[in-house]
Order: structure tokens, then sequence, then C-alpha cells
């Protein structure tokens, strides 16, 4: 019976070409605008370190006062180096790691080559550990080159790729402007998207990084920050010491919590240093402490891009018209066959073979229009470009998970909004549409 | 006008079809209005005046290798220097940023130095007496630096120098009731106040978000030659030019300097590159929303076409028997123009709801601004014309049934 009826349903998109081209049209539409920008706002609302995107946290600490603070009492986005240092050497979480955005310059071997730019972060030891950064080979330096300030790096396979052909470098030297490094680890192409630790200062959906120094290292040499440095007030530093005890913010601090009670405790101690401070003459201000965990701090860092959001809901605004079409044209098509309906009524049909034949034939319209909507939704990813920078744009792709949502969602859409029609065709009165005759 | 009562009655027999396409009406009214709306504030963000003569620029962004900040400055003067000597260039000078650059620094401007909140926002351009030549930039009063004004800082002790040349939409901000020419004011929390020696007709912000909406035109150039590794050249091609120096300029400044990256996806580009990357994203939601808008309006016009479409095929025998009884053609095409109109403006005034509340919507989420009557005006009368449009083709047919159809069975 099945095929049966795909047969009459088949036969009757046929019967009126121009009606069911419409409604293959409008769906294929719809369900292709949705998916397009449901691509885009996927990839960047996704979680981008699920198994610990919980245990993750960033600490905030009020450094500027009630004057200079953000909209709402906010903190300041980060740490100033006095702060970041403090936390640092009190080592309160089990695992902790400082970080901020540097490029440099490396010279690849040979004497005629010119140096290029290489981008990464200081950060700690325990950073590689705390965001599941895989190896290929080595791996982290150990927490005593922090304290000893050593000349180590971590770089990604790109760079090894670049540098050394490939070939497992442990131990080799590398200069980055000027200094030399040992490399310790070769990082796996690795890049979490959104690239949540450095979301404020470095870049939400950056490149990869191609090097990790010790933050204690950097200090040293005086790396400044290639991201953001946001200061208040009174701007009276005139050279490097001075501005590391500034009020300015540059340093991102994560914190790694396993338990509720080690956050209670954590907290606890943000607002009993926070105090100290208070104390101790240097904040002249309450505590004001913030802890979010990752997802947290995405949300109110607002990540996801004003136009993904604004674009998706049109998106699906769009596709709910193109329903509302549908099932107007669906509701003039079953009824247009009231005759048809009400003889196969008379020969016996039961009203729920009449449901069955006329979803069918919805479904197939359905996967008519998901087939469209594929085509325009593949189209439409290679043009996501235009509306995106090039950093997120790449991120949109067509993948198997997509290509069944599409078909799903459009054939699933369709029968929903075959519903009514159909109701409508199987409430047909067989003896009064024979006599009407 | 007549036939009001015996369209509504009829109309009751289509519920659902009547109340789908008054549906389907509303909300593409709330899309298309909202769209529109979106349309017209990206396209007047993009129409925005650099105040640079944008045509014949190069920008280049180049970071020396192995040098302490305190060794660049006679670099940097050596490759301004080279950069000038280039066949083809026209002029050239150091900054640390320029309009629709993406990155720059911003800073409140004061009349008082302790005023708490300053008197305008305004962003800074560290340049020297070459600078207005490059940029194209119009001075409308006061002069330009001398060479003997520009001093070499370190941006980590940078002392406000002085003197300054600002914009004029800054210039009014702090002296609104006269001419700020010969005047002093404060940047940041400084003390020392630098006078405006110089205004400027128009330079923009490097930024482009809508966070710097409120001083896109406010700027200052300071006479400073800043001594960091990572520096911003600006450089003028000799008309006609462009594409020869910008192959053969990267190549002097290596040939001056080995020791250096020109860096990243900023490195080298002419200034056509850098609006096209600074309003991209403007462009672009307005391309979308203006294909949305046409897809969405082509598929309610169909979907009118197709359920009158059936309405007619239905009605073919009352038709015909209002034929035989003497409605003219008119009478017919009327009726149906007329029903449509009925339905349109219950849709459009439903629509028109649904298009200031979604409006309000994006407000409060996304710091749009609010939707101006005119555009749900324009809104109504383009679906009103739309609907009358896409119903035309059906009636017409409707008012060729020839009277003999209510003698026939279907």
């Amino acid at each position: 019976m099945f095929s049966y009826y795909v047969q009459l349903g088949v036969r009757s998109l046929k019967r009126n070409p121009w009606l069911t081209a419409l409604m293959v049209m409008a769906i294929g539409f719809g369900v292709a605008a949705s998916m397009i920008t449901y691509s885009v706002f996927r990839a960047v609302s996704g979680n981008p370190i699920p198994e610990k995107s919980e245990r993750l946290f960033i600490p905030q600490i009020d450094s500027w006062g009630p004057k200079y603070n953000l909209l709402g009492n906010e903190p300041p986005y980060a740490l100033n180096y006095v702060d970041a240092m403090a936390m640092m050497r009190t080592h309160k979480a089990k695992h902790q790691t400082m970080l901020y955005p540097i490029g440099l310059s490396a010279l690849p071997r040979g004497g005629q080559s010119i140096p290029f730019t290489v981008e990464g972060f200081t950060v700690q030891s325990d950073f590689f550990a705390m965001f599941d950064v895989p190896f290929q080979y080595g791996g982290a330096w150990p927490t005593s080159d922090d304290d000893q300030r050593a000349a180590v790096v971590v770089i990604s396979r790109k760079l090894n790729d670049k540098l050394f052909g490939g070939e497992n470098s442990l131990g080799r030297e590398i200069t980055l402007s000027g200094h030399n490094y040992r490399v310790v680890g070769i990082t796996e192409n690795w890049n979490p998207k959104p690239r949540f630790f450095a979301v404020w200062g470095g870049s939400s959906f950056g490149n990869p990084s191609d090097i990790y120094i010790p933050i204690s290292r950097a200090m040293d040499l005086r790396i400044d920050t290639a991201g953001n440095n946001s200061c208040r007030g009174r701007i009276d530093y005139s050279d490097w010491d001075g501005w590391l005890q500034s009020n300015c913010v540059w340093v991102t601090p994560w914190v790694q919590l396993d338990s509720a009670a080690e956050v209670a405790q954590y907290r606890q101690f943000l607002e009993g240093y926070a105090a100290d401070q208070q104390r101790a003459g240097r904040y002249g201000w309450a505590p004001n402490v913030r802890l979010r965990n990752v997802m947290e701090w995405l949300d109110y860092m607002q990540v996801v891009p004003k136009e993904s959001s604004i674009s998706l809901l049109v998106a699906l605004g769009f596709f709910a018209i193109c329903l509302i079409n549908t099932i107007g044209l669906l509701l003039a098509k079953f009824l247009r066959r009231a005759g048809e309906i009400g003889v196969r009524r008379a020969l016996g049909a039961s009203r729920r073979e009449i449901y069955v034949q006329y979803l069918i034939e919805a479904g197939a319209v359905g996967l008519a229009g998901g087939v469209l909507g594929l085509l325009l939704t593949a189209l439409g990813i290679s043009g996501v470009g235009l509306l995106f920078q090039p950093q997120i744009a790449r991120l949109a792709h067509l993948d198997f998970t997509l290509v069944g949502l599409t078909l799903l969602v459009s054939i699933f859409a369709t029968m929903v909004a075959a519903l009514y029609p159909t109701w409508r065709a199987a409430q047909v009165q067989p003896a009064w549409q024979l006599k009407s005759n | 006008m007549l036939q009001i009562k015996p369209i509504l009655v009829a109309l009751k027999r289509h519920k659902a079809g009547t109340i789908l396409i008054a549906l389907q009406i509303a909300l593409t009214l709330a899309i298309v209005c909202n769209a529109l709306f979106i349309i017209q504030q990206r396209v007047t963000r993009l129409q925005r005046p650099t105040g640079l003569q944008e045509s014949d620029l190069l920008t280049i962004q180049s970071r020396f290798v192995g040098v302490a900040d305190d060794g660049v400055a006679p670099l940097i003067r050596s490759d301004v220097l080279a950069l000038r000597q280039v066949t083809g260039v026209e002029d050239a000078y150091a900054t640390n940023s320029y309009p629709l650059r993406g990155g720059g620094w911003s800073t409140g401007a004061r009349l008082n130095p302790d005023a708490k909140k300053p008197t305008a926002q305004t962003t800074q351009y560290f340049v020297d007496e070459h600078a207005l030549a490059t940029m194209g930039a119009k001075l409308i009063a006061g002069r330009n630096f001398n060479a003997g004004e520009i001093v070499v800082a370190d941006p980590k002790s940078l002392k406000t120098p002085p003197q300054a040349i600002v914009t004029k939409a800054l210039a009014e901000k702090l002296y609104p009731k006269e001419s700020a020419l010969g005047k002093p004011f404060y940047l940041g929390d400084d003390k020392t106040p630098a006078t405006i020696i110089g205004i400027v007709e128009r330079l923009q912000v490097p930024w482009s978000g809508t966070w710097t909406d409120n001083f896109n035109d406010n700027a200052v150039l300071l006479p400073v030659q800043l001594t960091s590794n990572f520096t911003v050249y600006l450089i003028r091609a000799k008309p006609g030019q462009l594409a020869d120096i910008t192959k053969s300029v990267p190549a002097a400044l290596f040939k001056n300097n080995r020791m250096r990256v020109i860096t990243g996806e900023r490195g080298i580009r002419t200034f056509a590159t850098v609006r096209e990357q600074a309003y991209k994203s403007d462009r672009g939601m307005a391309i979308l929303m203006g294909v949305v808008c046409l897809v969405l309006l082509a598929i309610t016009a169909a979907g009118i076409v197709g359920l009158t479409s059936f309405w007619v095929g239905q009605r073919r025998k009352q038709i015909g028997v209002r034929r035989a009884l003497g409605a003219t053609k008119r009478d017919i095409l009327s009726y149906f123009l007329t029903e449509n109109l009925l339905i349109g403006i219950v849709g459009v005034v439903i629509g028109a709801g649904l298009a200031i509340g979604m409006n309000l919507w994006l407000v409060s989420h996304f710091e749009m601004a609010r939707l101006s009557l005119v555009y749900v005006l324009a809104g109504v009368v383009l679906l009103l014309l739309l609907g009358q449009g896409a119903v035309l083709a059906p009636a017409m047919r409707a008012s060729r049934v020839s009277p003999i159809e209510a003698t026939r069975s279907v």
C-alpha cells in the first residue's frame, strides 16, 4: 500500500507542476536560509571545550574601582601585572595559568632567509593540561621551568613543519625576536572555536597559535602584549616598570576548579585577596570579584557576533513564512481533489488511509524541497564570506550532520505543515461529494 | 464597495485560506520592514567619508626584528626617507594608525583637566609634517606642523606635545561657540595642555564598529614619532602608480633593512582594500537582507497567486451564475481585487504591530536603532500593491469565465 501511495503522490505532484514547483521552491529557500545561518551560528556559539567547560574559571578582580569600572560596576576584563603576579605566587587553585598574546619573529635557517611573524601566548606550564592541548611530540615544560624562568618553547605542528620539515625537533633551539629557546613540545593542530581563553586581549576566532613560552621568561625579556591593554584614569607611568605597576590590565588568568567546594573556596580566596588590597591601601573600595566558567564567560563577552544571531532569526522567520505558504498551497491542492477523495472514501478507504496517502504526498514535497535546499545551502555556505570575517566564514561548512538535518527538517516541517490540509481532506464526506457531482 | 458584505460572507467560508494569506502578509511585512531598515542603516554607514583622498593610497605594517624599542627611532626615520625616494611615491609618513585601519588609540579630550567626564572621546594619530599631504586631508584653518616640532617618544612614556591639529568635528565639540584655533585642551588625564594650531575638515577614527558612532569624526593629530618596533606607514602614490609601488615599496623596505616582518593579513593593503575589509560585514548584511526581502516578497506573491487561483477554480460555477445574472467582467475583477485588499488590510495591520514588536525586541537585544514609521508605511504600501499585483492574473482569469459555466456541472 505504501508504494501505491508513493505512486499516487508522485502522480499528483506531476498533475499541478506549477503548484508543486512553488511549494518545493518555498521549502527549499526556507530550509536553505535557515541551514546556512545555522551553520555559522553553530560554529560561533559552540562549546569549545565541552568536557571541561564547567570546571575552568576566569577570575576577575576589581582593580579600577567604581569610578572607572565597566557598565554595571563590572570589574575589568583582565588583571594588571601586580595582581597577576600575586595570584601566580599564591597558587591557590591546583591548576592555574596566566596568559597574554604575543607576536614575535622567527628566522628560518639559511643566510638569505627573511624573518616571519609567529603568534602565540605566554602561558604557565599548567596551560597545556588544563586546556587539553594535544601533542605530536614532547609535552608541557615542567613547572620548575616556570620558576626558573627557562628559555623553553612549545611550538605548533605547523611551525615545526616550516622550521624543521616536520621532524622530531625536541631539544633543538629556535630564535624568536633575537632570543634562543629550546623546543620542549610540539602540539598537534589545535585551535578551539571560539578561542575561549583569549576572548579579551586576543581574538575569538584567530589563527592557530604558533608558539607558547613561559610567562616568567617573557617578563624577563620585557615582551609586550600583542593584544589589548586597557588603562583607566590617570596614566602616570613613564617606562616599562612604571607600566607594570600601573592600573593597566592585560593579563588573563584561568584556574581549574574540580568541585563546588573548590569553587566556593576559591571565591573566598579572591574576596580575601581583594580585602587585603583594600586594607593595604592599594584599593580604595570594597572587594568586587567575579568567577565565571567558560560558557558564562563567552556569554558575558558576547562572543557570538550580532550578525550571526540577527541573520539566524531572520532566516527562521523566513522559514516560518515559507511553511505558512506551503500550508495554503497544500490546502488548495488537496481540496481541489475533494471529488477524488469522496470516491475513494465511498469505495471503502478509511480516514486513516487518506491521512497516510496525503502525508506521504506532503513528505515527497518535503523531500524534493530538502534536496533543493541542500543545493542552495551548499551554494550559500560558500558565500558566507560575504557577511562574516574570513576567520568565521572558514568555520561554516557542510558536514554530514548538516546534510541530514537539512533533509530531516525539510521533510518533517512539510509534514507538520500538511497536518491541517490533510485533516481537511480526511473530513471530506463521501456521500456529499458524490451527490454534488 | 457594495460588494464588501458578500465578500465577507464568502471569506467566512474560506476561513483557513484567508487566515493563511493574512498571516503570511503580516509576517512578511514584519520582516521586510526590519530588513529594509537594517539595509538603510548599513548603507548609510558604509558611505561615510574618511576625510582622506582614498585613491592612490597604500598602507604597510612592519615590525623590526631583534631591536629593542629604544633603538627603533633611527630605523623608522631611515625607512620614511627611503620610502619618499621610491619612484612613483608622492609622499609617505610613519604613524600608529589611520582611518578604518581597525586598531588604534582612543582617549578622552577635556577642557578642564580635573573634569571627571571628558568633553569628547577622540582618537590619536601620531604623525609628522608630511601627514596631511600624504593623507590628502584638507586643512581648513591654522597651519600644518613644521619639522622642528616633531618629537621622538616611547609609547610607554608619552607626554602630550604642545601642538595639535584636530578635526572640525572635535573642534566644534570642544569650543562650540568660538573658533578653537589657538586654544588649549587636555588629553586623557594629562595635566599639560596641547594648543590647537590647525583644524582639518574631516578624519575618521580607525574603527568602523557601531561603538564609535558617537565619535566617528573626532581625531587629534600629534607631532610625535612613536618608537615602537611595530610601525605603520601610509604612502601616497603618484597618480596611476599605485599598482607599481605596491610591489616596489615592500622591496625597498627590505632593501633598507632586512630584519623586519611585514605583518599578517593587514601587512600590505591599498586603501580600497582597507575600506572593503572595514565595512565587510555591513555590506554583507545589507546584501543578505536585500536578498531575503526579494525572495520573501516573491514567495508571498506566489502564495497569493496559488491560493487565489484555487478559489477561482472552485468558484467557477458561482462566477458563471453572477455573469448570467448580469455582472460585468469588471464586477468580477473588482470582486477579487477587493477581496484581496480586505485580507491584505487585516494582514498589514497585524504586520505593522509585529514589525514594531520585532524591532523593539532587536533594539533591546542587539542595540539597534528604533524603526522609523516611514519604513512601516512603505512596507504596508508595498505589500498591498504586491497583493493586488499577485491577484490580478487569477482575477482576470475569473473575469473571463463565461456565463455558460452556470449551466455546466464541474
